[in-house]
């Protein structure tokens, strides 16, 4: 198995110095996090209005060890995170079943465990951990066994375990984005079309079933999405203020601190899930392509991470985070644009809050070991094959 | 090897199309912002600006009301408000307590508070009380620490400094109802007052002024953060009436407990200097908003206080109706001013007697003699010689019978019966026995003291058409605009016919033997010539006057007669006419001819004071060749002595 070409081995990849690891880190993604953290802090900054208190400067705290564990995380050999994916997996599924017994209730859905110094939210967890056991799952399977219906059952519960409790808690948008992110590495690991044809009609048939479990709040917003003139004042006020304010942007935007909808309220939740529509009224179009042009050049280097890993563990896990990435910033982004229903997805990066920017930056973290390991042969078992 | 190579192909493959699927989302979200912030943009930079900018209106101060000397009627008091803001104190319970120690709180007022914060947004003031005296505000202020939460606020609300006087010409504001609503935004303002009676509902529309504006930058919740722009409007204009207040007050303290009324105009202008009606009401009670026990009083009192009696009430003019007989005649030639017809005390018609108010009969009466001594068999004969519709034609010359036209609200037109008003009103045909009744003021003729003071105005100008008002300045698309200084239309009666008008009512008060010889004015130069009435009230429904008095039949009060006088004074340049109505107040003579004569007699006192403020002199005035009718009432001359009647 060993037929590295010379110019790509300078060093052993398998026995790399910390140092040698640290000089293989990509610092060019890791500053255009930076540029995108720093866009939420001017954001955060001008939320309240001009003042880094009381989010930017905690923000910033959180970014920074966020920044620590990222690159923590980074250095950590990529095959200790495939041999303990599972265990990651199973402590993430206890503390989510823990948040249905001890969670407190936090904005009118239990998802929190309170740590006393930290609150720890089960389901951030299990985003990275079902990315990691679905990709040490289909990093030993052949094309002949991802074929086989009945070898996709474990990794089918895997996903839809931890899905149906979040949705229980009840958190909709990320329930959807476990199966999204789940449903991606399937699509990945090479499971045929049609299966997911299949499953796509399965859900559309269990829409009407589906929605007699949806919460009344839930039902609202689905009613005020498809309509949302029909309550102006009421749930569709989101909806309705954000698009204004967004509009009223219009292309270079009314100026730092000076978005109206934002400073004067009409806005909610401007410091979290609608920072993106203050980042419009304020920079206008302009603003927001500026940003969205940063996505698009993480999202390209999580792209360029996966193709490099020699490794199909590496391959779906720097692939996966990014989906989960693309995801936090589709569904916020058409959400706040009234594109899709009003559900609590963070801007990843920008919004104000602790446990999305820590799921990130360990995935990032992840993203990088895949980066820094990609030339490391791992077997099926998780332990190097060198021979 | 080839299965990881495979595997790899196959993951490329599948990256490849899942980044496309990235692009194509992406770009719809691209797509979205386009549409939103470049093609939508201008709609919603429109509606971002109506979330933020709220236009408040700045309510105008409502115009002064002044009469014609500059004394105010009517102005905006500072009103003294205490207000709590909820979320400016952690305890309302407590803050209402301590308040309650320095301004009472009943339990239904805290109900109310407590129901407006809810209803509000908590940096919303809301009222706790109204009309603070000075001395709680200074309380107060000065208990401000152990008050958090608690403002006072100054607001301008409507206040009458005289109260009842004057009160039914001024009427009133009160709160805008619903039919009030007219679109103008002012209208809906909380606590916005318009009139509601009186000149403060005729001349609302100037008095009220145009509403200003504010341009403030709201945020969400609607608290105010800054002002943008402001226009500042335009005050209401200030209105003046051509009452004297003075006179006024004199006029109302001398009908005293009566329910009556008194209205003197200026015969040329028609200036109404004083128009009382009593029993008066306080029209801050109405600012104030009465309560249910104030309104009861005021509506179940018989007396009617609210009724405006001078342009509403309306009653038999009686005998003060006989002027219109008399002209009637001349103009129709029945009888000339020398022609007698005998008083035997009664006239037959018919198988019915009509009676002359004195038992034994006049005698021989001439046309002047009849007015004077009051006749009423003269005037049965001369009005079956004219019959109804003769009388109704001269009775609307003189403005009887329809509206005056004067600027108040709730005036009625009272009644001139002619043959056809009959047989429309009633269905039934003109009896004979009721032209006589006619010829005397009674039966179906109703006017108001309003036009009885025009009518004997008309008959003293020479027979010009004077309107009267109220205001000085008239209205016109709503504004203010003086009055043009034209001389009224003549009415197109003979000089003649008002010549004996004025010689009968000359001698009524100034002859011996006058009906109302005992009221006459004895200064030279003041001498007021009139005519009495006494109108009879025969059954209850014959009181026609307008109002909420509900029969009491058990008064006797009600079964009296109104006791009715007209004049003009003075004779020998008339300027002002006078009416008098004092509701069962008996005969004319004894009861308003007094009234009357009191009201005249310190009318031209004033006037004589005001132009010459140093020496008040009766003796220069006109000479001894003004009026003395008794020379010349034997009717042989006619011509030559005619001063009265003004040219």
């Amino acid at each position: 198995m060993n037929n590295f070409s010379p110019q790509r081995v300078r060093f052993n990849p398998h026995r790399m110095t910390l140092r040698e690891k640290f000089w293989q880190m990509n610092w060019m993604l890791i500053g255009l996090i930076t540029i995108c953290a720093s866009v939420g802090f001017i954001m955060l900054y001008s939320a309240a209005n001009g003042s880094i208190d009381p989010w930017a400067q905690r923000q910033m705290v959180r970014f920074g060890i966020g920044f620590a564990m990222m690159v923590t995380v980074a250095l950590v050999d990529i095959r200790i995170w495939m041999r303990y994916a599972y265990s990651f997996y199973i402590v993430a599924m206890v503390l989510l079943v823990a948040v249905e017994v001890v969670g407190s209730v936090g904005m009118g859905a239990q998802r929190w465990i309170d740590l006393g110094i930290v609150q720890l939210q089960p389901s951030e967890v299990m985003k990275i951990s079902l990315i990691l056991a679905l990709a040490r799952y289909f990093h030993g399977a052949t094309i002949q066994e991802v074929g086989r219906p009945l070898f996709l059952l474990p990794p089918l519960v895997m996903v839809f375990a931890p899905a149906v409790l979040v949705l229980k808690q009840p958190d909709l948008g990320t329930a959807l984005m476990l199966i999204a992110g789940g449903g991606a590495i399937f699509f990945l690991a090479g499971v045929r079309m049609w299966k997911f044809g299949l499953v796509l009609a399965a859900a559309i048939g269990s829409v009407p079933i589906a929605w007699q479990f949806l919460r009344q709040y839930q039902k609202n917003r689905v009613l005020i999405f498809l309509n949302p003139e029909a309550d102006p004042l009421g749930t569709g006020y989101h909806i309705t203020q954000s698009k204004i304010a967004l509009g009223s942007g219009g292309l270079f935007g009314k100026g730092f601190l000076q978005g109206t909808q934002s400073h004067l309220n009409f806005l909610p939740e401007k410091q979290t899930d609608f920072i993106f529509t203050m980042l419009a009224e304020e920079t206008g179009m302009v603003g927001g392509l500026f940003l969205l042009g940063i996505y698009v050049l993480i999202l390209a280097y999580g792209y360029a991470i996966a193709l490099r890993s020699r490794s199909q563990f590496g391959r779906l896990v720097a692939l996966g985070v990014t989906v989960t990435f693309f995801l936090y910033v589709f569904i916020n982004i058409a959400m706040v644009m009234g594109l899709i229903p009003v559900v609590g997805v963070p801007l990843p990066l920008i919004s104000y809050g602790g446990t999305a920017m820590l799921t990130l930056m360990i995935g990032f973290g992840l993203m990088m070991s895949v980066y820094i390991h990609r030339d490391v042969v791992i077997g099926r078992r998780g332990s190097s094959e060198e021979g | 090897m080839n299965r990881d190579n495979d595997r790899a192909k196959l993951f490329s493959r599948r990256a490849a199309m899942l980044a496309g699927g990235k692009l194509a989302l992406l770009s719809t979200l691209v797509g979205r912002m386009y549409y939103l912030q470049v093609v939508e943009a201008e709609r919603y930079h429109m509606m971002a600006e109506d979330n933020r900018i709220s236009l408040r209106l700045l309510p105008p101060p409502r115009g002064r009301i002044v009469d014609r000397n500059d004394v105010a009627m009517a102005v905006n008091h500072q009103n003294y408000r205490v207000l709590v803001v909820a979320e400016q104190t952690s305890n309302l319970d407590a803050t209402l307590d301590a308040l309650s120690k320095i301004v009472p709180i009943s339990e239904s007022e805290r109900a109310r508070i407590f129901r407006d914060v809810r209803r509000r947004r908590r940096f919303v003031p809301v009222t706790v009380r109204e009309n603070l005296s000075w001395e709680d505000v200074a309380r107060i202020e000065v208990n401000a620490p152990d008050l958090p939460g608690v403002q006072i606020d100054v607001g301008l609300s409507r206040f009458y400094p005289l109260h009842e006087l004057g009160a039914h010409i001024l009427g009133y504001v009160a709160a805008v109802s619903e039919q009030d609503l007219t679109g103008d935004p002012l209208l809906e303002l909380p606590g916005f007052r318009i009139g509601k009676a009186g000149v403060e509902r005729i001349y609302d529309l100037p008095l009220r002024g145009k509403g200003g504006t504010s341009q403030v930058e709201v945020n969400a919740v609607g608290r105010v953060i800054r002002e943008l722009a402001r226009d500042e409007g335009q005050p209401g204009s200030e209105l003046r009436l051509t009452l004297d207040l003075d006179l006024q007050a004199y006029a109302a303290q001398r009908l005293g407990e009566e329910s009556a009324s008194v209205v003197v105009m200026d015969i040329h202008n028609g200036d109404i200097l004083v128009m009382a009606s009593t029993p008066s009401f306080d029209p801050n009670a109405f600012n104030r908003g009465l309560t249910t026990q104030e309104w009861k009083a005021l509506i179940s009192n018989p007396k009617a206080p609210l009724t405006n009696k001078s342009i509403t009430g309306q009653y038999a003019p009686g005998s003060t109706y006989k002027m219109i007989v008399t002209m009637a005649a001349m103009e129709a030639g029945v009888i000339t001013p020398e022609q007698t017809i005998y008083c035997p005390g009664h006239m037959s018609l018919g198988n019915a007697r009509f009676h002359c108010w004195k038992h034994g009969g006049h005698g021989a009466m001439n046309m002047k003699d009849a007015l004077k001594h009051s006749c009423d068999v003269w005037f049965y004969e001369v009005g079956r010689r004219l019959g109804p519709d003769r009388i109704a034609e001269m009775a609307k010359r003189f403005g009887l019978g329809e509206h005056t036209g004067i600027d108040l609200p709730t005036e009625r037109p009272g009644v001139i019966p002619t043959r056809a008003w009959k047989r429309g009103a009633l269905g039934q045909a003109w009896y004979p026995g009721e032209t006589l009744v006619n010829s005397i003021g009674q039966g179906f003729v109703l006017t108001t003291p309003l036009q009885l003071c025009v009518m004997t105005a008309r008959i003293a100008n020479g027979g010009h058409a004077v309107v009267p008002h109220v205001a000085r300045d008239m209205l016109v698309d709503g504004q203010l605009v003086p009055r043009p200084a034209k001389e009224a239309p003549p009415i197109g009666v003979s000089r003649q016919a008002l010549l004996q008008a004025q010689r009968g009512m000359n001698a009524v008060t100034n002859e011996a033997g006058g009906t109302a010889y005992r009221a006459r004015i004895g200064i030279e130069g003041m001498e007021m010539a009139g005519k009495t009435g006494t109108a009879q009230v025969r059954r209850i429904t014959m009181r026609e006057r307008e109002g909420g008095v509900r029969r009491n039949e058990d008064l006797p009060w009600n079964q009296r007669d109104h006791a009715l006088f007209v004049g003009y004074a003075p004779v020998s340049a008339p300027r002002w006419a006078i009416a008098v109505v004092v509701e069962h107040g008996g005969g004319g003579s004894a009861v308003a001819a007094p009234i009357a004569r009191d009201i005249m007699l310190e009318l031209q006192r004033r006037e004589r004071m005001r132009n010459q403020p140093i020496a008040a002199v009766p003796e220069q005035q006109a000479d001894a060749s003004s009026l003395r009718h008794d020379h010349v009432h034997d009717g042989q001359c006619c011509g030559g002595s005619a001063p009265e009647e003004s040219a």
